[in-house]
């Protein structure tokens, strides 16, 4: 089983996001970034099981700049094999997913795995770009896959409940929650990742749609208007006539 | 030239976020002065189709093909890239549900039209196309400028209220040209959940949090959506405890919804569960707490032990629902 991963970098999950030049850009100042999580806790670690039960190969690719090799070198120490980077500045989803299928095209992976999506630009792109542009079969939302053959039975999520789905490789999948359990690299794996082939291409020729004209900080909210435990009717007038909710 | 939006259906009804996406699609063509049209894919009968007029739609393209009522996103994407070569279409709408989630970067690809995924506000079309989409899983937003001739926005479910109009779509037929490989997913089965509301269309929404103790303590919590007409809902903690099932974890690394009500109880309110609320219209929170954090971004709160207030509180709705219903 040949199998490649889809990396993002992105700001941790503690992070307090701000803008600056007048909300052209993200404020990086003090930003920890990290594996985008589904990424890292599903799709990779879900790859990485197959692999120790059918034997093969994972890979993980990323388009990133020069910086985003210390967060590659994590999916490294978790168990990837060796991972690329396609030498980039990720511009928008679209660039993005071409520059990866532009790399995959001729390598022959059976199954090529994706987050649900990013936290930082939320689009749930990478793995539909991927598979129109390779012209194969997607299943997003993946909270199951298991393989018989070259045939993977997929659970995926759907409003109101749970699809099951049959497709044979080479296919993309997109991972959420559930699909696996997040690994924690031990020391073996921080020193080995440390030797493991990282390698750089320069990217292909590929458009870009989109660009982020400006940001907007959430609106603030007004202070909280706070009723007495003992008065909960206060709560359910307020939101029938005040909010006009219910 | 036209505003094509693709309504998707389930069971031959079309879904409540196709509606909406429709009726956006509408309001996006009386910007442009173009033309509404709906494209709907597999079985479904003529009344259904016409239906979807009063949402502003004036007329619908229906590929009555039945292996279209199980969905691959590869066979939908050529399909409704057929439709829209046919129209003519400027901008393409979705709905960014699960299945549209799919559908927007293979059909972007196809098309090489640039996608704005999950937008929540009307584009302004002026000299540029502009949309807004929620961003850092709503620690933020950010306006998309989007420079390809066709243009493509799939739509937040819960965005955009949609006011009915009293038309009714003209059906057309619409033959496209598909192969049997072009389905390469095989629909096996269906778990179905629960019969309540589906979390990510949800206009209310009930959510426990660690300070209900225990997966047994959720009664109340269901009780109070039920009386609502709510979903349920959940923090990362209790999921990752399996109190309750993954698809109800709700955060930065779960869902982000935008419901018009929220109800967290026994929440604290880290940055990450914040994240994926915030964009709610309205905010109540329970918690026993008075510094949590919640209670900063909250429009309503109660102090208070949630295992006192919320059996209160859920008799307080019985009351109110059975006097004003």
């Amino acid at each position: 089983m040949k199998i490649l991963v889809c990396v993002s970098k992105v700001p941790d999950t503690t992070t307090k996001i701000a803008f600056k030049d007048n909300n052209t850009k993200l404020n990086e100042d003090g930003v920890q970034w990290i594996l985008n999580p589904t990424d890292e806790w599903y799709a990779l670690v879900r790859a990485l099981e197959l692999k120790e039960k059918l034997g093969g190969t994972v890979s993980v690719i990323n388009v990133g700049l020069p910086d985003t090799d210390s967060i590659i070198r994590k999916a490294l120490a978790i168990g990837a094999d060796d991972a690329v980077r396609i030498n980039a500045d990720p511009v928008d989803s679209y660039f993005v997913g071409a520059q990866i299928a532009e790399y995959a095209k001729d390598k022959g992976f059976d199954i090529i795995f994706t987050g649900k999506e990013t936290i930082s630009y939320n689009g749930f792109m990478i793995g539909g770009v991927v598979a129109e542009s390779l012209d194969l079969p997607f299943v997003s939302l993946a909270i199951g896959l298991e393989m018989e053959g070259n045939t993977a039975t997929i659970k995926r999520e759907i409003e109101g409940g749970k699809e099951v789905v049959k497709v044979n490789t080479p296919f993309v999948v997109s991972a959420n929650k559930g699909l696996a359990e997040a690994r924690i690299p031990n020391m073996r794996g921080i020193m080995a990742a440390k030797t493991k082939p990282l390698a750089v291409v320069q990217p292909a020729q590929v458009a870009q749609f989109t660009t982020i004209k400006t940001y907007e900080p959430p609106k603030q909210k007004q202070s909280v208007k706070l009723v007495k435990a003992d008065n909960v009717q206060e709560l359910v007038d307020l939101l029938h006539n005040e909010a006009k909710m219910i | 030239m036209s505003v094509l939006v693709f309504t998707e259906s389930a069971q031959g009804r079309f879904k409540k976020s196709a509606r909406e996406a429709a009726y956006y699609a509408s309001k996006i063509a009386k910007q442009l002065g173009k033309e509404t049209i709906a494209v709907a894919l597999g079985t479904l009968d003529a009344a259904e189709l016409a239906s979807i007029g009063k949402s502003g739609v004036a007329k619908v393209l229906h590929v009555n093909d039945a292996r279209f009522d199980k969905f691959d996103s590869g066979a939908f994407t050529k399909a409704i890239a057929q439709a829209a070569q046919k129209t003519g279409a400027e901008v393409v709408v979705l709905s960014f549900n699960n299945n549209g989630k799919a559908l927007g970067p293979r059909l972007s690809t196809r098309l090489k039209a640039g996608l704005v995924s999950g937008v929540i506000a009307l584009p302004e079309t002026g000299s540029d196309f502009t949309v807004k989409k929620s961003v850092f899983s709503g620690k933020g937003f950010a306006n998309y400028t989007i420079a390809t001739p066709v243009k493509i926005l799939s739509l937040n479910p819960n965005s955009i209220q949609v006011e009915q109009v009293e038309q009714a779509a003209a059906v057309e037929p619409f033959a496209v040209e598909m192969s049997d490989k072009d389905f390469a997913v095989q629909v096996v089965g269906f778990e179905k959940e629960s019969a309540g509301v589906p979390l990510p269309e949800a206009e209310v929404v009930v959510s426990g949090g660690r300070g209900l103790k225990g997966p047994e303590n959720w009664g109340m919590v269901e009780e109070m959506a039920k009386l609502l007409g709510a979903a349920t809902a959940c923090s990362r903690a209790v999921s990752d405890v399996h109190w309750r099932p993954h698809h109800e974890h709700v955060g930065q690394t779960g869902l982000t919804v935008r419901p018009n009500l929220y109800i967290a109880i026994g929440i604290s309110g880290a940055i990450q569960h914040l994240a994926g609320v915030n964009g709610s219209k309205c905010i109540v929170v329970i918690n026993n707490d008075p510094e949590a954090p919640f209670f900063k971004y909250a429009d309503y709160g109660i102090v208070g032990d949630a295992f006192d207030v919320v059996p209160k509180l859920n008799e307080a709705f019985k009351t109110y629902f059975a006097n004003n219903h």
